[in-house]
């Protein structure tokens, strides 16, 4: 970097209209620091800033007038930000590390910059954690502190009960490990907590491997369909204008993408966390593997998953989502998919997998407009039911009746063994459509509302 | 030297100007993100809702520098054939038989086989091509279409700037282009990528923007027409529709209701022609139920 920063002032005297920076125009190695320690902070509260980019904004602030408190705003953040998702943290900590810090006072006014954003989004809890660790060592921010406490200990209570119920429902009764034959074929929801970490085990043992689709691009090969023009040409120089010797390309195989929509509401409680190990498992093996959640609304957690350590995940995904155990509105779940989700992740033939006993208290008809244009917009769409492990389990509820018509499989999840048959169905999917004349609708009906067995 | 074309915009405040001069209104952080772009030779990374104009932009650009543009479509499969150079085959083989018939050296033949007179130029290779006088903007339109490989690949060309032929060498730009990338979000843009790029967030404009976009771009417009379509159009975008409408659409909006020679928002005509603003039938459905006379009535009340 150059040691000396061009933007030493020319002008000692500052003009009156700079409210940036209240006390002086910050300059060469102190405005170097800043940066640093701005870069810095939005490292600490998750966006992905190196030195690299900090050079690089360094560099870039000589072409501007950084006595233009709005012009230093758009740098920054058009050098700083890649994703559109990280803005309002990124105005968030602008407005708090460039207005607030130094000055106090001006609390109320929240600087242009950060005012234009009118989108008072609130920062996930983990990021006040972290603003409040930078904050720690400044005396200023007590009240703000105070605040991130309460809201802290609140969460407390909250996993307390929660742990409190987890006891209730399995509490450890010693028995020894049982045969992983019959584990298999058991219902999650008899699991003892033994099991339930026999089963956690077992999960991050199986290995998933998803359909393959044909991708436009093709690849050398031996046998292929396409002719290598250019090795043909290349291989066969050496005899003159003859071509003797032929190369082919083929179509490059890809695995689909998948996506997963994971009921978490309150019926689901006895299946839910082990179904985010399971998730857990499937999207740490597997790129391409979109994850949501909900009950009332809707949650990415694909970024939660990505943590190596499952039991890291699962704690992060609990702290992101609000609505666990709550109640059930898969209709305005889909809806929220639908509407914004949809066209970001289900290019390329995704496979759409939806987990939930479909007890809905929602409106039918929203389900059933979903649940339709769902099924056109996916390569096949799974609805894994952990009730239909029990064989006298008819869809009879009105959310499960509205949705089957719009389902390609559906299939129970209530064991391991109902697990392993996903995984195999899975690898199976090719490039055939699956039957989705009315008249298949019609047929799949009716042979669920028949009893089984 | 690098700086001769671009300097002709000292300030942010040049590259608004230009841009509006070219009838592209343009908030002052966009200028800011392009000013920055040209300056400082980086890709600009453009995101938002399709139809806000992001690859208007790189056209914009284009005519303000004065210099060519050069567009690259993204789709899945994209590969060096089609995005980088490709051999003529057919004149190779040709060429080899002609060749052949007048008894030719063969390491002559073999050069003059892999020469320029060969070589089709695809947009990648046309737009760092050193006999370019002037830089051209690169646009690179649709990423999010392409597939991993292909970001991959200019992940390599978008740091350097440069282009190994096997059978040539390597091409060095003279000129780095200025590159604008769009991307729709169908699927998300690798972090590598984007952190080698100004990043830019298109939001759908303000009311006053919009209103000012279409001022700029049909001069004809009555006035109340405009304020009222407006009005109507943020009015739709506040619903919970499948696909608002972007600027695009109302541009092609307005132009429909022209051409029926309407002077201001009727039920009627808006019913006809909302075919224009929104593309998905249930959207026009949830349009033109319920709320249609009403979300009328509010567009025009404000224009009265």
């Amino acid at each position: 970097m150059n040691s000396q920063h061009p933007n030493t002032p020319d002008k000692p005297g500052t003009t009156g209209t700079i409210e940036l920076l209240p006390v002086e125009i910050e300059h060469g190695e102190r405005l170097l620091f800043r940066l640093t320690e701005f870069g810095r902070l939005l490292w600490e509260s998750g966006l992905n800033i190196g030195p690299r980019q900090m050079l690089d904004v360094a560099e870039t602030l000589n072409y501007i007038d950084i006595k233009n408190k709005e012009d230093f705003y758009n740098t920054l953040k058009s050098s700083l930000l890649t994703r559109h998702e990280q803005e309002p943290i990124f105005d968030q900590m602008f407005g708090y590390y460039w207005f607030m810090r130094d000055n106090p006072n001006k609390k109320t006014d929240r600087g242009g910059a950060a005012k234009r954003e009118e989108r008072q989004m609130r920062l996930p809890p983990s990021e006040r954690k972290r603003l409040a660790e930078h904050l720690n060592t400044n005396e200023l921010r007590k009240e703000l502190r105070q605040e991130m406490r309460q809201t802290e200990r609140r969460r407390t209570h909250q996993e307390q009960d929660r742990y409190d119920d987890e006891n209730d429902e399995a509490p450890p009764q010693g028995t020894a490990y049982s045969a992983i034959e019959q584990l298999r074929k058991k219902d999650f929801e008899n699991f003892t907590w033994d099991e339930v970490q026999e089963a956690k085990r077992l999960m991050a043992e199986m290995r998933w491997h998803l359909g393959l689709r044909l991708t436009r691009r093709k690849k050398p090969a031996r046998n292929g369909s396409y002719p290598d023009m250019r090795r043909i040409v290349r291989r066969n120089l050496k005899y003159g204008a003859e071509l003797l010797e032929l190369t082919w390309r083929e179509t490059k195989l890809k695995p689909r993408p998948l996506v997963i929509i994971c009921d978490i509401s309150g019926s689901m409680s006895l299946y839910s966390r082990l179904l985010l190990h399971f998730i857990h498992t499937i999207s740490n093996g597997l790129l391409n593997v979109e994850a949501f959640v909900f009950g009332t609304r809707l949650t990415r957690i694909t970024r939660q998953l990505k943590k190596r350590d499952v039991d890291d995940a699962v704690r992060d995904v609990s702290k992101s989502v609000q609505d666990w155990s709550g109640g059930t509105r898969i209709g305005d779940a889909l809806h929220y998919f639908n509407h914004k989700w949809a066209k970001r992740v289900l290019g390329r033939g995704a496979v759409v997998l939806i987990i939930s006993d479909g007890w809905d208290r929602g409106d039918a008809s929203v389900l059933q407009a979903e649940m339709d244009r769902l099924q056109h917009n996916c390569h096949r769409l799974i609805w894994l039911n952990p009730l239909l492990g029990s064989p006298d389990y008819r869809p009879l509820t009105i959310g499960m009746k509205t949705a089957l018509p719009y389902i390609d499989n559906f299939l129970p999840a209530h064991n391991l063994d109902s697990l392993i048959y996903l995984g195999n169905l899975l690898s199976t999917i090719d490039d055939s459509k699956p039957d989705r004349s009315p008249a298949a609708r019609h047929k799949a009906v009716e042979a669920w509302s028949k009893p089984r067995r | 030297m690098q700086q001769e074309q671009s300097s002709t915009f000292t300030t942010i405040e040049d590259v608004q100007k230009a841009m509006q001069a070219q009838h592209y209104i343009a908030d002052r952080s966009l200028a800011t993100a392009v000013f920055l772009a040209l300056k400082r030779r980086k890709p600009l990374l453009l995101e938002g809702e399709p139809g806000v104009g992001k690859t208007e932009v790189a056209k914009v650009l284009a005519t303000i520098l004065g210099t060519d543009l050069i567009r690259l479509q993204c789709y899945e499969g994209i590969d060096i054939s089609t995005a980088v150079y490709e051999w003529n085959y057919t004149r190779q083989m040709l060429h080899i038989r002609v060749m052949e018939a007048s008894h030719l050296n063969r390491q002559e033949e073999l050069k003059e086989i892999f020469g320029p007179e060969f070589l089709l130029r695809r947009p990648l290779l046309q737009a760092i091509d050193p006999t370019n006088g002037k830089a051209p903007v690169l646009l690179i339109d649709e990423l999010d279409r392409s597939d991993e490989e292909f970001e991959a690949y200019l992940l390599e060309l978008l740091s350097d700037f440069q282009i190994t032929i096997p059978e040539i060498g390597t091409i060095h730009a003279q000129e780095p282009p200025y590159v604008i990338i769009t991307s729709n979000r169908t699927r998300e843009i690798h972090d590598a990528l984007r952190r080698r790029c100004l990043y830019y967030w298109i939001d759908y404009p303000s009311l006053e923007k919009e209103y000012a976009i279409i001022m700029a771009r049909m001069p004809d417009v009555p006035e109340q027409l405009a304020r009222q379509v407006c009005t109507f159009v943020r009015e739709v975008r506040g619903l919970d529709l499948f696909k608002a409408p972007g600027v695009a659409e109302t541009l092609d909006w307005i132009s429909s209701l022209l051409a029926l020679n309407q002077k201001e928002l009727i039920d009627s005509a808006v019913r006809d022609t909302l075919g224009a603003l929104l593309k998905y039938q249930d959207d026009i459905l949830k349009v033109g139920s319920s709320d249609l006379p009403k979300l009328v009535q509010k567009a025009r009340g404000v224009s009265r």
